[in-house]
């Protein structure tokens, strides 16, 4: 299929509409709206239900209210937006919903600024709302992937009854690029879905279907879901002496300053997270003989980087753990390739 | 010969003695079992005393947030109705979920003119949390937080909920109930019929608030209860239809 140049927030609508999607309401902010309005148009289209709603507490509680009822519901929001709907996030949790949040984060605290930027990672990761539990989270770093993750998103959510994040990032909503569109998924029949009668409902199904995957979703479910669904890309891991860790477009960028330390000599190594929760803690289990961790993310204080520290730990890599927080925006090249120089000279001090 | 059955939808229920909720749902299991619509119907439950009508009234159930249930049966009256599936789809709520905590989601609900319909029941206090001020406690109404009686002019005046509907938006139906005796009980459950066949009929957005009794939280006899919302309530509350669409 011919490649077209689209629009980061355009295509990953398109993307959920063929992955299955099939019910969305949301509230518009930027940097997300291009994804709100493009569904306005489209979904009518293809006889799907689009509604604007009054705020982003009424969409997730419509896209729950959808989702019990049997759809592969959508919300797209940012920042602020997001915070609103961490009461809706518990409750799905709680009931177990499969559902589909499309996060295209903007940096900062309260209002923020429309930057891009990685500040949601402890609100996506650690669970946002009150509660314990934890959303499948995907982290694309290019707009192909970002279509690739939304298109199966709803397979996943559906397989361990959880909610799935999509991590977009503004400056990839934004921008443009070739994608290879999906063709139209046929849905396959989910087992359950209340239309009033009382027989067709979670409750009823589990009871059918006792031990089904989807049902086992606290503890041992979250369990399956970290051996399951673990998934990077990693660059010079085999013989780095320090590896950076860094998802989405910093992620990307890290890859490319990674290669240009490779041609002056220096063995630099990347993993780039796929998903950070479940966080790929397999590739972290692989390094050895390894100098430092070096997170590299668009956020003010660091968040990921508490992570990669714990796993470090988890692993008995005994080295000290390097932040770069780039604040709102992307990084360029030369300047993780020349915090990772800073780092290997001595010149920074560790967080972890 | 039996003079009285209770429908075979309602199942036993755990609200206080005297409780206005227990006519209610009754009024409503009847009215869904006249109308047919058992394996249609799915409740759509506010966070406080309707809490309590979880699993007592047959077909499907759905527990929301505090506030929520507006928000919660758009989308799944939306979506249902794309699949070509026939539900009714009812909210039940406290004055304090629906007029309180939830007003944005109640009145945006109202706004679209949803085809659903609301049932929230006014008693006057936030009677799960064991008695606080509500929007709808009467002036100098003493509650756990308005212990020397609501004043008013540092509070806001009771708030009324279906005339606000019924004056602003275009609702197919918007009415005030009250089970404090035979005669409004069996108004009431005309207000109900009418909210759920105007769904049925796709007429759209129908709310209806019942002056509902509250014996424990307002310390009185179950009879003095009754005899409060007859004489106290229905004053700053009338009981009547507020806007019916033809």
């Amino acid at each position: 299929m011919a490649k077209k140049l689209l629009k980061g927030n355009e295509a990953v609508a398109e993307a959920a509409l063929r992955g299955g999607c099939d019910f969305f309401a949301g509230y518009p902010i930027t940097p997300s709206t291009e994804a709100l309005e493009y569904l306005s148009w489209r979904m009518p289209e293809l006889g799907r239900v689009f509604i604007q709603a009054e705020n982003e507490i009424a969409s997730i509680n419509m896209v729950t209210g959808a989702a019990v009822a049997g759809a592969r519901a959508l919300t797209a929001t940012s920042g602020p937006g997001g915070s609103l709907m961490c009461e809706g996030f518990s409750y799905a949790a709680r009931m177990a919903l499969p559902y589909v949040l499309l996060n295209v984060q903007r940096w900062g605290t309260g209002l923020g600024t429309l930057d891009s930027g990685q500040t949601d990672y402890f609100k996506e990761v650690k669970g946002g709302g009150h509660g314990d539990y934890r959303s499948i989270v995907y982290t694309p770093a290019s707009v192909q992937e970002l279509c690739d993750m939304i298109y199966n998103a709803w397979d996943v959510a559906e397989k361990y009854m959880v909610g799935v994040v999509i991590l977009s990032e503004a400056y990839l909503g934004q921008m443009m690029e070739q994608v290879e569109m999906p063709p139209f998924k046929e849905r396959p029949d989910r087992g359950w879905a209340i239309d009033g009668t009382g027989l067709t409902g979670m409750g009823e199904f589990a009871k059918k279907t006792k031990g089904a995957d989807g049902m086992k979703v606290k503890g041992e479910g979250y369990e399956q879901i970290k051996e399951d669904l673990q998934d990077w890309e990693e660059y010079g891991l085999d013989d780095a002496e320090y590896v950076i860790v860094s998802f989405g477009l910093p992620g990307r960028i890290s890859i490319d300053a990674a290669k240009q330390l490779r041609e002056e000599g220096i063995k630099a190594g990347v993993i780039r997270p796929k998903l950070v929760w479940p966080f790929p803690e397999k590739a972290i289990a692989k390094l050895k003989n390894i100098k430092g961790l070096i997170s590299v993310e668009t956020s003010d204080y660091g968040q990921m980087v508490e992570d990669v520290a714990l796993y470090a730990k988890k692993y008995g890599l005994n080295v000290p753990v390097y932040l770069y927080a780039h604040g709102k925006g992307v990084p360029g090249v030369r300047i993780v390739r020349d915090f990772y120089k800073s780092v290997a000279a001595g010149n920074e001090k560790e967080v972890f | 010969m039996a003079l009285y059955e209770l429908p075979t939808n309602l199942k036993k229920h755990s609200l206080c003695p005297g409780c206005g909720h227990g006519i209610i749902l009754r009024l409503i299991a009847e009215t869904i079992e006249e109308l047919g619509l058992q394996d249609k119907k799915i409740l759509v439950l506010g966070v406080g005393c309707s809490c309590n009508a979880n699993g007592i009234l047959g077909g499907d159930d759905f527990q929301c947030a505090h506030g929520r249930a507006s928000a919660v049966a758009t989308g799944m009256k939306l979506y249902l109705e794309s699949q070509g599936k026939d539900v009714c789809i009812i909210t039940y709520q406290g004055d304090g979920d629906a007029g309180v905590i939830g007003l944005a989601e109640t009145l945006n609900a109202a706004y679209r003119n949803e085809n659903i319909t609301v049932f929230t029941i006014n008693n006057s206090n936030f009677a799960m949390t064991g008695g606080q001020m509500s929007w709808t406690t009467l002036a100098g109404q003493k509650t756990t937080t308005s212990v020397n009686g609501r004043d008013c002019a540092y509070t806001g005046n009771p708030i009324h909920l279906p005339e606000m509907i019924a004056s602003q938006f275009d609702v197919a139906y918007a009415a005030r109930a009250s089970v404090c005796d035979v005669k409004h009980i069996t108004q009431a459950k005309k207000f109900i019929k009418k909210a759920i066949q105007n769904q049925m009929d796709k007429k759209g957005y129908s709310i209806v608030e019942f002056l509902s009794q509250c014996p424990t939280n307002w310390g009185m006899a179950p009879v003095d209860a009754a005899k409060y919302v007859a004489e106290k309530m229905t004053v700053e509350y009338p009981v009547g239809e507020f806007k019916v669409k033809e």
